[in-house]
């Protein structure tokens, strides 16, 4: 919810993001969640709680290569903005907030957290940095982007199911 | 083209085990991309080869529903797969289950 806000307030300052601050969020949205990948498998115990992780660390430093490679062939510099920034302050909070918890506990609440993470991101993708992308290769990324992590969200839902 | 004459020794292989004087096997490429399965081709024959490419960065499976092939595909990589049995064969991907296709393997 916080992305989707801080995204329309970005959209108010002129017409959306650009694509320098849409590489910085989408970038910070994927080292967000690799982060979040690596707690987990520094905590968890579960057998399908780690191998969900591992495939958000995998495939989530996969586009975030892509991006940077991109961002480099168009001699764009990704530019810090008030959504990426609220982002990261909002994975900060929750990364501290997971600390504190240990095993069916941590992972209950790393997945319940993965699924409105990617439910937000995907929002976001969706209904702003994609129609607001102005370059063709960063639009087609971006929407390989939202496939894979509507793959994720699905995932994360049904794990999260499991270990109810 | 490259692809298909790397894979020609093991086609070659395969066709001296086959009985009879049937035409030799064929290797067939579905290429994997921007998280889809490519067109799998349709004259699929038992005894044929599919080349599963892997053109994403992401790992992908090829996996059958009915588990008769479970290909895991790196990022990047190609595998290849004898089919033996005809029949219709859906498949997904196992890390990315929205991932679909089905192939068709005729006597
Ligand atoms: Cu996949």
């Amino acid at each position: 919810m916080l992305l989707v806000t801080a995204a329309a307030a970005a959209s108010q300052q002129g017409g959306g993001p650009n694509d320098a601050q849409i590489a910085h969020i989408a970038y910070t949205a994927g080292e967000i969640d690799v982060a979040a990948g690596r707690q987990a498998l520094a905590k968890s115990h579960n057998r399908t709680v780690r191998a969900f992780a591992q495939e958000m660390v995998r495939d989530h430093a996969a586009v975030n290569e892509q991006a940077l490679a991109l961002v480099k062939r168009l001699g764009v510099t990704p530019e810090a903005n008030p959504t990426s920034t609220a982002l990261s302050a909002a994975a900060e909070t929750k990364h501290a907030e997971l600390s504190h918890l240990n095993g069916a506990a941590f992972d209950r609440a790393y997945v319940t957290n993965e699924v409105a993470y990617h439910r937000t991101v995907n929002g976001a993708l969706r209904d702003t940095l994609i129609p607001s992308a102005q370059n063709g290769e960063l639009k087609s990324l971006l929407q390989t982007g939202l496939t894979l992590f509507s793959e994720h969200q699905a995932h994360a839902e049904h794990l999260a199911m499991s270990l109810k | 083209m490259r692809l298909a004459r790397a894979s020609l020794p093991a086609v070659a292989a395969l066709a001296l085990l086959l009985p009879g004087n049937g035409p030799p096997p064929r290797t067939h490429i579905v290429m994997i991309e921007q998280m889809h399965f490519g067109t799998v081709p349709s004259d699929i024959k038992v005894g044929d080869v599919v080349r599963w490419e892997n053109r994403d960065l992401f790992r992908h499976s090829a996996t059958a529903r009915d588990r008769s092939f479970d290909v895991d595909l790196p990022a990047g990589a190609s595998r290849t797969m004898v089919l033996r049995k005809a029949g219709a064969f859906a498949f997904y991907c196992k890390f990315h289950p929205g991932m679909t296709g089905s192939v068709t393997v005729r006597q």
